[in-house]
């Protein structure tokens, strides 16, 4: 029997999902999460999912992690002390950035620029240059160089990053310094440009490989620490890290390109609700993660994520691969207020966080929350009629919150409450417009799947303003992020910038490059024992006319390459530039990037089953309750998410109770369960 | 005649109650719609100045012209009073000439969009879009001379017409347009990339009328103009006194050895309303650094910059127009007559934020930002390649930002919204030069409490034979400082030819032709300092002395004491303090770095160049210029 794991680290629980291989059969548990140091969480996990499963824990085979670690790192300010070398000339690279200051007319006067994340004081210049076309123009001069890395390395950098300029072209000069600096200061990690992101534009190759630098030490100690401990139990058993675009990656290549890590989490929720959905036999989704302090919202067409090449964490955007997740600053924790001058309701982004949280929540917090709203309107349940083992919820706090709120704006708490979550709601809906209005694609041709802590509390609001339908609301939102985990396959790419148009190019040199791109590709799935027999290859490239600065990526098969050529590339641009901006024009043609993707062979995984029953879903029935909805207190009832049966249908206005997560269903509106769980709601016909 | 409006189901709206929570809920959809037109403009233009710059700017108005989201105002007013015709369904205008919509543009290269938006035979709102074209033909690549004297040798000019009729384009317009241009294939991807954004905004408007109504969709727009007035009134009313305040600024030349030229305003309050009143503003020049202000703008400008200053959280719309009153005379730099040359107004467009800064800063020095980065530098770079490709570079330059209240400036930064810089990797992919340094200019920034931003020099290596022109400006003038913060650097361009010598370029210039391998230092200027700079804390000085960003020798404008290995002497440090601070007296509200004589006469020893002589202007415009138009006429006034 061999096994494989999929864990997901919550900020409050961490969810285990373990597979068999052979017959599909699955398991799950929950356990606390342990903030100090997961891993801790995730042992008591993986003990706790193999007596469930009566198994012993030598008999997994394969961990599959989606980690924050890397995002974390970001966004406290926590990673490496980085070195940096540029080209002479470019020292303040990261300093000048791309020259924008944020915020419309005037946005200067209160505009803040944080510090690079490569000091200036840490940033050496080589003397040396390439030009674009790769041709070097001035040798380095090695002896200034040896100087300055001296230099360099008595101020106590933990880690170095290499970044010439047009080493997309050309990357020797980087090796030759990256080589030096190995002798100069042996031990301290290097990251070249041209290894980590070989593209054009210095700025961006920059910070991407600086960002790399940046978070490789806290990410390498937290993947060795866990699998050292996993290896006392699980002598055999190799770790996979969950990457931003979607792939597993190993251990090793982890700690090498964290930078491909910044959206591992949400990468997890994406493909967990992949899956689920087909399951529920659904291929085109918005998914809509809302957690505490954001929220995060993605497109799936055909079962398969939307990618973006850039990556953003706080206000750092690097290039690298991610899911196309847009994150909105609003979540349960956002707060309302009503500025003095204009009487407009705004909420966010600012956030009361975890601490101190929600007013309700008891835990010191005073400022109106979406929570304190969600409360006063009676969706987040009071009293004795919550599920055991949750934090107690106070409405006379989260009221007392809302009171100044109500007070300006001359409307009563409810009202006031009410209107919290129709702004916030609005929010969410504008990220979601993002992915799928505004790329050309309608709404309502796709079903809304709500997950996170609050989701499921806004998704049949939103699945209105949307018209997107069914709402599904899949079992367990955490434990969906492990079904991501481990469901995901392995996969690794490989991509060389080639700029040519197409008329100087031929159909030859290209399927070369690609052939190439396809054997570099594969050698990531060699390396972690998966058989020629199970990869298989996809492609892509980056494309625009000439002189644009879009690039788009079309997908494509090798088959189809091999008998039309570069037509059948130019073809499907056109086609995806009339979708997108509703023209297309008689221009040139430019490839930048090519790609080729290798992907092991998906997983043999059965989803569980809950019991048949009955359309009438009484028996699940705990309570009933007063909500305040669409302008008027209604009566609603209360059920206990763990009892619903395959085939019951709640009329709305109801809510839904599980262990980590709250269902609204609004009124005129039903939920019907499926086989698997899932509550999908439509408008009542 | 001005415009007529045909409407197939003319019926009135209705003014109906809009509860705050849907009123909240339109505006963002208005809001969200307003990004929208920038990502599909930016993601479809060709020309690097609109999609890697984002020179180009976006608006919604109401149904009366108003706008309600966007960012320099609405100019539908000045272009209904002046346009004779009809506005109908299916209509997009397009105009390019800044005399025909009374500024609404400021040069030809700014082509500007406009569409009616019906929605059920009736007009509901107006889209419209401007964006810089590289290249609008006329006498020189890139079609902004510094020595025009006339528009008509600024490039083509269309007046306002509909491009689309019926939503059919007039292509034989569109193409006899482009055949004036050098490079007409970006021009023609920009403007169906503006026709694009401009689209998706009707399309996102008659979505939000659907959703809420129409009467509750315009009622809406309403009460958010009023809200906007409201939240001004009180801000007009706490912030700017009765007392009648004055500032004035200069340009420091007209590119043909005449200036410097000065901007002069007065303001004061009459109840509610602000007056701005730029009697004194030196009369037009006979170049092309003339400014077309449309006081609508300068509006705008006005209550972005006092929101900014003063409460970021407002919306910005046109709201609070009728509490604004703005008197430009006739004939003069920020008014001049047709057909005056116009194409490098940046300059003084530019320093009309300084003078805003300095007129609403001085009655509330807690406010008060430095002068800084106000203007837009170019670079033009034309020719023909050995292979006899034609090529032609637009480039945007960056500067220091001034130091204002809330912090330091950032360094090598734009004052503009969404302006970027082009990756040099790109430009050196693509036109044939090489940038050797790009890096900001050390001490550059004013000393201040908080720091001027950086200057930022570029080093073009030429790769080609061909022409160069800059524009730029601040060379002779200093980037002030405030509150005892000291003056930013000035400008300077130093060519360094073939046979190893340095010729100083004059800050505009044009057609000056440059060899393979020749170098071009490119310097523009930093912001100036905002505070007391002998009370900037003594770390952060130290901390940018070992970023490079202030030398040891700069930091004694701090009154800071770096030793050799870097660390702070701090007896030394204390001790001078004390002396420049007992030696300065009380800071100065403003830092001007001398007086316009006192700069002149240094000039030639300062900056290398001559200094430029005193503006030779028009009779016609010098004696008693005409009197002051008022704002609400303005419009019908210049057609």
């Amino acid at each position: 029997m061999s096994y494989r794991l999929g864990v997901d680290v919550g900020g409050t629980f961490t969810d285990l999902l373990l597979i068999n291989e052979q017959n599909g059969d699955i398991f799950t548990a929950k356990v606390p999460s342990t903030p100090h140091d997961s891993s801790v969480g995730v042992l008591n996990g993986i003990a706790r999912i193999c007596e469930n499963a009566g198994i012993d824990p030598g008999a997994i085979q394969h961990i599959m992690h989606g980690t924050t670690v890397a995002t974390n790192t970001v966004l406290t300010g926590s990673g490496a002390k980085v070195g940096l070398v540029t080209t002479k000339g470019y020292r303040q690279v990261l300093q000048i950035a791309r020259s924008l200051v944020p915020g419309g007319l005037g946005g200067w006067v209160i505009y803040n620029k944080s510090l690079p994340m490569a000091p200036l004081a840490l940033t050496i210049e080589a003397d040396e240059r390439v030009g674009a076309d790769g041709k070097v123009v001035r040798k380095l001069d090695e002896a200034k160089l040896r100087r300055d890395l001296k230099a360099l390395s008595k101020k106590g950098i933990e880690a170095l990053t290499i970044s010439l300029i047009n080493s997309f072209a050309n990357p020797d000069p980087e090796q030759r310094v990256g080589k030096i600096a190995r002798e100069i200061m042996p031990g301290i990690p290097v990251s070249l440009s041209s290894d980590i992101v070989p593209e054009m534009q210095e700025y961006e190759r920059t910070i991407t490989t600086v960002a790399n630098s940046y978070v490789r030490p806290k990410v390498e100690t937290y993947v060795r620490n866990l699998q050292k401990n996993l290896r006392k139990t699980m002598s055999k058993v190799q770790l996979h890290i969950l990457r931003s675009d979607g792939g597993l990656t190993s251990a090793q290549a982890a700690e090498a390109l964290p930078v491909n890590l910044l959206m591992s989490g949400p990468a997890g929720g994406v493909a967990g609700a992949v899956w689920v959905a087909k399951q529920a036999g659904f291929k085109n989704l918005l998914t809509f993660d809302m957690g505490g302090t954001s929220t995060d919202v993605c497109l799936i067409e055909n079962g398969k994520a939307q990618l973006r090449r850039e990556t953003t964490v706080g206000d750092v955007t690097v290039r690298a691969s991610s899911v196309d997740v847009r994150t909105v600053g609003a979540g349960g924790g956002s707060i309302a207020k009503v500025p003095a001058l204009t009487k407009a309701l705004r909420v966010g982004p600012e956030s009361a966080g975890a601490m101190p949280g929600p007013a309700a929540y008891d835990r010191g917090g005073t400022l109106p929350t979406v929570t304190d709203a969600n409360v006063v309107l009676g969706y987040l349940p009071t009293g004795e009629v919550r599920l055991g083992g949750d934090m107690q919820i106070r409405r006379d706090l989260a009221e007392a919150a809302v009171k100044p709120i109500a007070d300006s704006l001359g409307l009563s708490v409810k009202q006031a409450a009410a209107g919290i979550i129709a702004i916030v709601n609005e929010n969410m809906y504008g990220a979601l417009r993002l992915v799928s209005v505004e790329k050309g694609y309608d709404p309502r041709d796709f079903a809304l799947m709500a997950f996170g802590g609050a989701g499921p509390l806004h998704a049949n609001a939103i699945g209105k303003l949307m018209k997107s339908w069914p709402v599904i609301i899949p079992p367990g939102p955490g434990v969906l992020c492990a079904y991501g985990d481990a469901t995901t396959r392995v996969r690794d790419d490989a991509s060389r910038t080639f700029i040519r148009r197409f008329s100087e190019t031929t159909d030859k040199e290209v399927a070369k490059i690609f052939r190439a791109l396809a054997k570099q590709a594969s050698k990531a799935l060699d390396n972690e024992g998966i058989p020629k027999s199970e990869q298989t290859f996809s492609y892509q490239v980056d494309i625009r006319y000439r002189g644009q600065a879009l690039l788009l990526t079309v997908d494509f098969e090798i088959e189809e390459f091999e008998t039309k050529g570069l037509d059948i590339i130019g073809g499907r641009f056109d086609e995806m530039h009339r979708q997108l901006f509703t023209f297309a024009l008689p221009l040139d043609k430019e490839l930048v990037n090519l790609r080729a993707v290798a992907q092991g062979k998906p997983t043999n995984v059965r989803a569980p089953k809950v019991p048949k029953g009955g359309a009438n879903p009484a028996a699940a029935a705990t309570a009933k309750l007063k909500i305040f909805v669409e302008g008027k207190d209604r009566d609603a009832t209360l059920y206990d998410r763990s009892k619903l049966q395959s085939g019951n249908v709640i009329s709305g206005p109801a809510i839904v109770l599980e262990m980590d997560s709250t269902t609204l269903i609004l009124p005129e509106h039903e939920g019907r369960v499926d086989d698997w769980g899932n509550i999908l709601i439509t408008p009542v016909a | 005649m001005p415009a007529r409006i045909v409407e197939t189901k003319p019926r009135p709206f209705k003014r109906v109650e809009v509860d705050p929570i849907s009123l909240d809920l339109i505006e963002n959809s208005m809001l969200n719609a307003r990004w929208e037109m920038d990502t599909v403009l930016f993601r479809t233009a060709m020309s690097p100045g609109i999609r890697e710059q984002h020179d180009e700017f976006p608006m919604i108005a109401n149904v009366d012209g108003k706008m309600v989201v966007g960012q320099f105002g609405s100019f539908i007013y000045g272009f209904k009073a002046a346009y004779d015709g009809t506005i109908e369904e299916g209509d997009m205008f397009l105009t390019t000439d800044p005399y025909t919509c009374n500024g609404a543009v400021s040069h030809s290269n700014d082509w500007l969009l406009l569409r009616p938006i019906f929605k059920d035979g009736r007009l509901i709102g107006y889209a419209a879009q401007f964006g810089h074209m590289t290249d609008i033909g006329g006498k020189v690549p890139g079609s902004m001379p510094t020595d025009a004297q006339s528009i008509f040798e600024e490039g083509i000019r269309v007046p306002p017409m509909k491009i689309y009729k019926k939503d059919v384009l007039q292509e034989e317009i569109l193409d006899l347009i482009l055949h004036n241009c050098r490079m007409p294939q970006w021009n023609r991807s920009d403007f169906h990339a503006i026709v694009a954004a401009i689209r998706t905004a009707e399309k996102r408007v008659i979505e939000i009328a659907n959703r809420f109504g129409d009467d509750m969709f315009y009622s809406a727009l309403e009460e958010l103009l009023d809200r906007n007035k409201r939240a001004m009134a009180r801000l007009i009313k706490d912030t700017v006194p009765t007392k009648r305040q004055y500032f004035e600024d200069y340009l420091c030349d007209d590119g043909m050895g005449m200036g410097p030229y000065k901007i002069k305003c007065a303001m004061w309050r009459e109840g509610g309303k602000v007056i701005f009143d730029f009697e004194g503003t030196d009369p037009q020049s006979t170049g092309s650094v003339n400014f077309l202000l449309n006081e609508e703008m300068f509006k705008m400008f006005c209550g972005v910059y006092m929101i900014m200053v003063f409460d970021p959280q407002i919306m910005f719309n046109d709201g609070f127009y009728d509490l604004m009153e703005v008197r430009i005379p006739e004939g003069t730099l920020l008014k001049p007559r047709a057909p005056a040359a116009l194409s490098c107004r940046t300059h003084a467009l530019g320093r009309i934020f300084d003078i805003l800064g300095g007129l609403l800063g001085q009655g509330n020095p807690d406010f008060l930002c430095a002068a800084g980065f106000s203007d837009s530098p170019h670079l033009m770079y034309s020719g023909y390649r050995k292979t006899g490709e034609w090529y032609q570079l637009f480039s945007i330059g960056f500067g220091g930002i001034p130091g204002k209240p809330s912090g330091d400036g950032p360094d090598g930064h734009s004052l503009w919204p969404s302006f970027t810089n082009v990756p040099n990797e790109f430009l050196e992919s693509y036109f044939p030069l090489r940038i050797e340094v790009y890096e900001t200019i050390t001490d550059s920034g004013g000393a201040g409490l908080h720091r001027g931003g950086n200057a930022l020099r570029v080093a073009y290596r030429f790769l080609e034979d061909g022409q160069i022109s800059i524009h730029d400006d601040r060379w002779l003038t200093y980037p002030w400082g405030v509150t005892g913060g000291l003056p930013g650097a000035r400008s300077r361009k130093t060519l360094i030819r073939k046979n190893g010598k340095k010729v100083l370029l004059p800050s505009k210039c044009d057609r000056i032709p440059v060899l393979e391998g020749e170098l071009l230092y490119f310097d523009t200027w930093g912001g100036g300092g905002w505070g007391d700079p002998f009370k900037r804390p003594i770390e952060q000085v130290a901390f940018d002395v070992e970023a490079g960003l202030v030398s040891r020798e700069g930091a004694k404008r701090y009154g800071v004491v770096i030793k050799a290995n870097g660390s702070v002497d701090e007896k030394a440090t204390l001790a001078l303090r004390a002396k420049l601070s007992k030696k300065r007296g009380k800071p100065k509200l403003f830092d001007f770095g001398g007086t316009i004589p006192e700069l002149k006469k240094a000039c030639k020893k300062e900056t290398g160049m001559d200094a430029p002589k005193q503006p030779v202007f028009q009779a016609r415009f010098v004696a008693g210029t005409a009197p002051a138009s008022k704002s609400k006429k303005a419009g019908k006034k210049v057609a």
